[in-house]
């Protein structure tokens, strides 16, 4: 499965769109990445922690997308867009959504 | 006894703030410097932020690459735009940690597909951890997400994937 976030996969021809698909997961943080986090929040730097926890749901949220557009019949997944917001107390939303397309060898 | 309340209502504040003063500084410091040194690697491989790019050359490969990281601000940082809030103005010292999260997450996602000939279309997100306790708004950190398509242009040996691991 190819994805992009430009209109078509370069060097390669869109034969048929699907429509849209989108995937989201939302995720909350737990205690001990918290404890961690509170006191790199002293001195500052990167809570790698959050960092990897985010990824996974990133993760996450990019194969339930994959999953629609593989059940659509699509081979690749473009216009990707990814927007992430914090829901309420600590938990946050992923969403990642694009177009479902069938692409060819540009020939 | 009184002593002891003294310590802990003023001393134990100050003394945050020094260390975070102290550490924060040399970690930023520290962060900046291997910042730059993989932003000079890597300086050869153009990001373009625009759909469409000029290129004589065919695009044998296309795929998805990205690169995020969670910055946080230290107490110090937080105390100094505490006290810019009275007062209004430019607040640099966050300033630089936006600057250090964006430019991570670029190099992070560069470094996803450390081979590609190009990368196409980049957009950035931005979101704010934060959490509700019972003193009030936290701040948790800052996750900065770049992504953009990487491509490969045809060459003779055309057998590149985007193999490194994301983050």
């Amino acid at each position: 499965m190819i994805m992009t976030n430009v209109e078509a996969v370069p060097g390669k021809r869109i034969v048929e769109h699907y429509g849209l698909v989108a995937g989201s997961t939302v995720r909350a943080k737990h205690v001990g990445r918290d404890i961690m986090a509170n006191l790199k929040n002293l001195v500052g730097g990167e809570l790698k922690g959050y960092t990897s926890l985010l990824n996974d749901a990133r993760e996450q949220a990019m194969s339930r997308m994959l999953e629609q557009a593989q059940a659509l019949g699509a081979n690749a997944v473009v216009n990707v867009r990814f927007s992430t917001s914090s829901v309420a107390q600590g938990a946050s939303e992923l969403y990642v959504y694009g177009t479902a397309v069938l692409v060819e060898d540009d020939d | 006894m009184e002593v002891f309340i003294f310590m802990a209502q003023f001393l134990l504040p100050i003394m945050l703030i020094a260390l975070a003063l102290i550490a924060g500084k040399a970690i930023e410091t520290r962060h900046f410097k291997t910042i730059q040194a993989r932003e000079t690697a890597t300086e050869h491989i153009p990001i373009i932020n625009a759909r469409t790019w000029d290129t004589s050359q065919t695009v044998a490969h296309a795929e998805l690459a990205q690169g995020s990281v969670v910055v946080s601000i230290d107490y110090f940082k937080r105390f100094m735009g505490g006290l810019y809030n009275l007062v209004g103005g430019r607040v640099r010292s966050f300033e630089s940690v936006l600057d250090r999260g964006r430019r991570e997450a670029i190099l992070r996602m560069k470094a996803s597909c450390p081979d590609a000939d190009a990368f196409v279309n980049l957009r950035m997100e931005r979101s704010i951890l934060a959490s509700t306790t019972t003193r009030g708004q936290y701040l948790g950190g800052i996750e900065v997400l770049a992504y953009s398509t990487a491509v490969w242009y045809q060459r003779e040996d055309t057998d590149e994937v985007c193999t490194a691991e994301i983050g």
